[in-house]
């Protein structure tokens, strides 16, 4: 049948038509070049723009429709029904989500009609909610929960399940599915495919026996599934939660043989304010470490002295690429990816396994600092590193798969024992009785504690490649990189665009620099080059990108690209505060970047630590014979066809 | 009334393409204002103006326009489809290309019930001896860009996807699931272009229109159901089968014919439709009074009303596509009562509150299944009410 895919020109989403609203017809001329609708709502009279949904229209006029399966990050499904309102002329309610106005419409959003609807959608929903919520991590923090209080639920009119039904999925690292709680919204089904365009998630059944699973119903752990956690965070019940290992970290604690060391990542101490009732946007870093001494780790570090690290060992990969290309005419995989978002390295594995040899063989941040505290700092302090236990502190889910995978070894022990999330962490502090924002500030623990404002912007989206820039830019041409952008902040690489890209011209080039002579003689083949670099957040974009690589498109003259899986990079990520939404994401991203406005040392390569640990430990330098021992690793073709 | 013509859809002298040689060569516009003067309304169950559904399509605007054919036929008691596409598939051809020349399709796509597939090669043979009459394919009867031809498609056995946004979303390769609506498919529906979906019943009958003129139609039936309907009369009577009569016949002047004058309750339209009781045996089937797709399910004096209730419920509680809330949840909480009743054991307390929920499933259910679904329990509960409440208490 001649049915070109007409679909993927009218919107970008891969989810079904059923979870979307379809693209409305243009709007009629005589609505005038604005094209605004006069609606009444609630007796309030409003002009809203055509095609606004009546959702939006009511919360623009400040009245709130209570929503369950809507989500501000995702295409809309329409399927909870808890949004109905009243129309005027309709025989039905309708779903306020999902109604597009496009012509005069009287709305009535709390009838008596309505609220007994809401109650009964309630009701229903609570028939097979199997849970209790005292025993539940979303108590307080759950959607369901919270409707079924403002709706005054008192009892199960329809019933209420006895059992459980389903078995706990705990197969993944990142995610742990109780389906017994879910309420079938359908949010991580589409921020699997809509948002990440993985997939792993689909409804699977008909009817009553309707469940979210998987590809041939099988363990998450088994399938595609990149660990993002993106779809716990949207997750309006406790139905998906992040595999906790908190009660081991309190052993290690408990333990008086343990010497538990804990890394701390920009982006959970810009959020973990959030789990204590802060408005987003102000980072509680000084507070946290207080906070995690008090609770009994042993040292508190920061993760950007490794981001620091991660940097000089990136940047270097990306030089010799460079002159490999250029110089020795060798036919090495430009553009270089990052390396350092988990999620957006499992995804590649799946998805694209043929691009593993862009990826940057440097490690994570979180993945270097495990392997330098068994190493150089057990040795340093006398420590047996059997006896160290490191906890990493991620905004992300997909660390705990990292830290777990099998070659993460390098140190000769586990490099990472646990990662925490944001939401742990926050969990933990509050079990130890502390009020974490109203901790007295401290800092963080020698002998990492000046990390750089470099390593604070990984936590946004452009923020490696604004790190990594300024510290290439400057070891190549010798000069000051505020000499190109005013107070060093490379803000073309900035922002939440999905998919970004800039260039710079390198203009100059200095003196090869002490710490790299060992692969460079001099400089000279890149003056005159155009430095192009490429950022995409979400791996729905990553795709894009990567797409576009492999035909030949503008990405593929990149020579950097920086990757992250979440949408607005780790601050975004699967382990921070819930809700999420731009706004919240935004608030979180400008508390990064005040941070690093306000840090000491700016630059990786000028992080006194960091030059430290190159003179002392690791000797042969960046991308030398130790570092690549381990600070460097590899990659496992996946592919997607899991039999 | 006047008597019953031999050709209209299951007379004996039904010409083929009569419609088409009519109309091809003229104005478009003059199609659908034929089949508006007939006052044709949807066979397949709401009752939609057609000329309307096709005016809407013919305005829309998109990079192509697809007509489909429902002939997915999942309602409970309905059969009279399979008849069409048995005897009668070149008339429903005929209707779909005129459909395409009305609003400006090439594509046309017959979305076939997965139990029909025996019919398949039936209807394939159909379509390439139609192409070889060039009444399909390019140039039809030789009119330069009057480009049209029909595939199908097979269905695969879900209810549901009768439903014309989830026949749409199952075209498209995707789980059978319905769509928010609006914007409806005459706007934004086969991969995003404009689309109608049509009953068998209704493309077929299209065609007839078109040859004999609207008026010619419009002079059966009542004023707001015009012209002559197929029913699929099947349970507890003496000659089930299909039966074209014209809208607004009484129940009872059916019961007759068929041979059911006996009956306790008729459901009519299907599994979804509603249940009447005898006192309501002279009200008339038509879409200002008691609506149908043409299902008509005579229910004997034996049989027990809440075991009927019970066996509609079931069937929905596995066809909802189990997407939105009050439908997937909604029908196990009517079975559930349900079986409270039947086991004497449901409060007027709890049966109030099912009936609440009854309405509150027709309010909000994102579509017709969820949405119709009720209406078999509550006009069983409603006019069966001492039979329904007389149950001996049992453990
Ligand atoms: C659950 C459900 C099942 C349906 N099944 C059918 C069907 O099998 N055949 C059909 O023609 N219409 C069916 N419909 C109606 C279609 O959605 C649509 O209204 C019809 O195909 C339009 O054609 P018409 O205007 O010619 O009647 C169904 C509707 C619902 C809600
Ligand atoms: S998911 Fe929500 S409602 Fe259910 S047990 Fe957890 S907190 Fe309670
Ligand atoms: S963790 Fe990410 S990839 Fe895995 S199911 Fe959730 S959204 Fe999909
Ligand atoms: S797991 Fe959570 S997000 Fe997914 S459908 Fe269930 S309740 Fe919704
Ligand atoms: S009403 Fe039923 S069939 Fe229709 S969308 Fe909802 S669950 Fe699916
Ligand atoms: S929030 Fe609108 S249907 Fe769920």
């Amino acid at each position: 049948m001649n049915t070109p895919n007409y679909r993927r020109t009218q919107t970008q989403s891969r989810a079904p038509t059923s979870m979307q609203i379809n693209p409305i017809p243009a709007a009629p001329s005589e609505l005038g070049e604005h094209g605004q609708v006069e609606i009444s709502i609630d007796g309030q009279q409003a002009k809203v723009p055509y095609g606004t949904t009546i959702l939006d229209a009511a919360r623009s006029i400040g009245i709130r429709i209570p929503t369950l399966c809507h989500h501000p990050d995702l295409c809309v499904a329409g399927v909870c029904r808890i949004c109905v309102v009243e129309v005027a002329g309709q025989r039905n309610l309708q779903a306020s989500c999902a109604y597009p106005i496009t012509a005069p419409l009287q709305i009535q959003t709390h009838t008596r009609s309505v609220r007994t609807a809401r109650r009964h959608i309630l009701d229903l929903m609570l028939t097979n909610h199997y849970g209790e919520c005292y025993a539940c991590w979303r108590n307080r923090n759950c959607e369901l929960q919270t409707l079924a209080e403002e709706y005054g639920v008192d009892w199960f009119r329809f019933g209420h399940v006895k059992e459980p039904i389903y078995a706990i999925d705990a197969s993944s690292h990142a995610v742990v599915r109780d389906m017994n709680k879910c309420i079938l919204c359908r949010r991580c089904v589409r921020t699997c495919i809509d948002l990440q365009e993985v997939g792993a998630l689909e409804a699977i059944r008909r009817g009553a026996d309707t469940v979210i699973s998987t590809f041939a119903d099988k363990p998450l752990g088994e399938v595609v599934c990149i660990g993002c956690g993106q779809c716990i965070n949207r997750c309006p019940t406790g139905a998906l939660q992040a595999n906790d290992p908190t009660d081991e970290v309190w052993e290690a604690i408990d333990n008086p043989r343990k010497h538990v060391v804990v890394q701390t990542a920009p982006s959970p101490r810009a959020a973990i304010g959030e789990c204590f009732g802060q408005a987003p946007g102000k980072a509680l870093t000084g507070e946290l470490n207080t906070a995690l001494h008090f609770c009994g780790f042993d040292r508190v570090f920061d993760t950007n002295f490794a981001a620091d690290l991660t940097i000089m060992e990136e940047a270097t990969e990306l030089l010799i690429r460079l002159r490999k290309a250029l110089v020795d005419g060798e036919n090495v995989a430009l553009p270089q990816f990052t390396s350092c978002s988990p999620g957006w390295v499992k995804f590649l594995e799946h998805f694209y396994p043929e691009m593993i040899p862009h990826l940057s063989s440097a490690k994570s941040p979180q993945q270097m600092f495990g392997t330098i505290i068994k190493t150089y700092y057990a040795k340093v302090h006398g420590l047996d590193p059997s006896d160290v236990v490191t906890v990493a502190l991620m905004p992300c889910s997909a660390k705990k798969f990292e830290c777990n995978r099998p070659e993460m070894v390098d140190s000769g022990y586990k490099d990472v024992d646990f990662g925490l999330t944001t939401r742990e962490m926050a969990a933990m502090i509050k079990e130890a009785g502390i009020d974490l924002p109203a901790m007295k500030p401290s800092g963080f623990d020698d002998p990492f504690g000046t990390a750089t404002g470099s390593g604070v912007v990984f936590g946004a989206t452009g923020g490696v490649m604004e790190a990594a820039l300024r510290t290439a830019i400057e070891l190549v041409t010798g000069d000051k990189v505020e000499r190109l952008f005013q107070h060093a902040d490379i803000t073309p690489v900035r922002g939440m665009e999905g998919v970004r890209y800039a260039e710079v011209t390198i203009d100059r080039v200095g003196p090869v620099p002490e710490l790299l002579r060992k692969h460079f003689t001099s400089f000279d083949f890149l003056l005159g080059q155009t430095l192009k670099v490429g950022i995409a957040h979400g791996t729905a974009n990553a795709k894009k990108v990567v797409q576009d690589i492999k035909d030949g498109g503008k990405f593929a003259s990149c020579h950097f690209i920086e990757f992250m899986a979440c949408p607005g990079g780790c601050l975004g990520g699967g382990g921070q505060p819930i809700p999420t939404s731009p706004e919240i994401r935004a608030a979180r991203a400008k508390a990064i970047y005040a941070e690093d406005r306000h840090a000491a040392v700016r630059k990786s390569h000028e992080n006194p630590d960091v030059l430290k640990m190159y003179r002392e430990f690791l000797t042969d330098g960046p991308c030398g014979e130790q570092a690549h021992h381990l600070l460097h690793t590899h990659y496992t073709p996946r592919g997607k066809f899991i039999v | 009334m006047s008597t019953k013509p031999q050709d209209i859809l299951l007379g004996v002298d039904v010409p083929i393409d009569a419609g088409l040689q009519r109309a091809a060569g003229g104005p478009t516009q003059a199609i659908i204002d034929e089949v508006r003067a007939s006052g044709l309304r949807g066979r397949g169950g709401a009752g939609f103006p057609t000329a309307t559904k096709w005016q809407l399509a013919k305005d829309a605007t998109g990079e192509a326009k697809f007509v489909v054919c429902n002939a997915d036929e999942g309602e409970p008691g309905t059969f009279k489809d399979r008849v069409l596409l048995t005897e009668r598939a070149d008339l429903v051809f005929e209707g779909m290309a005129l459909a395409g020349r009305a609003i400006g399709a090439s594509q046309g796509i017959v979305y076939l019930r997965g139990e029909y597939r025996y019919l398949r090669a039936h209807l394939e043979s159909v379509l390439s001896a139609r192409r070889d009459r060039r009444v399909l394919g390019t140039a039809i009867l030789g009119i330069p860009g009057f480009d049209f031809d029909i595939e199908i498609h097979m269905g695969a056995g879900a209810y549901v996807c009768g439903e014309e946004t989830a026949l749409i979303e199952s075209l498209e390769g995707h789980r059978g699931e319905p769509r928010n609506r609006p914007p409806f498919p005459v706007n934004t529906g086969f991969f995003g272009q404009p689309t109608i979906v049509n009953n068998v019943e209704t493309l077929a009958l299209a065609a007839r229109i078109v040859h004999r003129g609207g008026a010619w139609f419009a002079g059966f039936g009542t004023p707001a159901s015009r012209g002559y309907k197929l029913f699929s009369v099947s349970g507890d009577c003496e000659k089930p089968g299909v039966y074209e009569l014209p809208m607004g016949i009484k129940v009872m002047e059916l019961l007759e014919l068929v041979g059911g004058l006996h009956a306790k309750a008729v459901q009519v339209g299907g599994a979804s439709g509603r249940c009447i009781s005898r006192a309501e045996f002279d009200r008339s089937l038509c879409f200002e009074d008691l609506a149908t797709g043409g299902a008509i399910m005579v229910i004997g004096p034996g049989r027990d009303m809440l075991r009927v209730a019970k066996n509609f419920l079931e069937f929905f509680v596995e066809e909802s596509c189990g997407q939105c809330t009050p439908c997937r949840a909604g029908n196990v909480a009517l079975l559930e009562g349900i079986e409270l009743l039947i086991a004497g054991r449901c409060s007027m307390a709890h049966l109030h509150e099912l009936k609440s929920l009854g309405e509150t499933m027709r309010l909000t259910a994102k579509c017709g299944l969820g949405q119709s679904s009720p209406q078999a329990f509550l006009s069983i509960v409603e006019q069966f009410s001492d039979e329904v409440l007389g149950q001996q208490p049992r453990a």
